[in-house]
């Protein structure tokens, strides 16, 4: 999992457009939030790790929604 | 019984691994879009799944349904909220004007396209 992070923080590193590292930050953070869970389970405090899991992905949903409006109106550079 | 949460977070696996694969070969932003989208969503939604499974293994009580309940909350709110963001994020491309990949590098309809839509 901490493989595939990498390689697709290649893609929103160096993506041509400002859109694939909109993707690539998305996509780094959907596995972070995969690998948040499974530290909950690892260190056996799940019924906290799961709120902050929760909390999370509501935040990465929302800032996804927010910057792709933004570079709508202001258009790709 | 944890094969099976144990398989159902391999699967979720391979899709998040097919998805890093679509998102590092395919030619232009759509196409890439197109495979990660997909494999995001789905990879994510099965690992979840796996895990909550896996959560109740230890026992029925009543913590463990509520942590699992959690557990398949996200899943449902992520499998619902990433095609809505992947679709904001298309949309937002388009207007932008990002020129979808062809073969020989001419567009298929009229580019720019008309600015007649409503936003």
């Amino acid at each position: 999992m901490g493989i595939l992070i990498l390689l697709s923080l290649y893609r929103g590193v160096f993506g041509p457009t400002v859109f694939d590292r909109i993707m690539g930050v998305g996509f780094v953070g959907s596995k972070t939030l995969v690998i948040l869970v499974l530290m909950g389970f690892i260190y056996e405090r799940i019924d906290m790790f799961v709120d902050i899991a929760l909390a999370y992905s509501i935040l990465l949903f929302a800032s996804t929604l927010v910057v792709a409006k933004y570079f709508q109106t202001r258009g790709a550079t | 019984m944890s094969f099976v949460a144990i398989f159902i977070m391999l699967v979720g696996t391979f899709f998040f691994a097919t998805g890093v694969v679509g998102l590092l070969r395919f030619p232009d932003f759509y196409a890439r879009m197109h495979a990660t989208g997909k494999g995001d969503t789905l990879g994510a939604v099965l690992v979840l799944t796996g895990l909550a499974v896996y959560n109740l293994l230890g026992g029925f009580s009543s913590g463990n349904i509520l942590v699992s309940l959690k557990l398949m909350f996200i899943a449902v709110f992520w499998f619902v909220a990433t095609p809505t963001a992947i679709h904001a994020l298309l949309r937002a491309a388009f207007d932008a004007g990002i020129m979808p990949w062809t073969k020989d590098g001419k567009p298929v309809i009229e580019w720019p396209p008309r600015k007649g839509r409503t936003k």
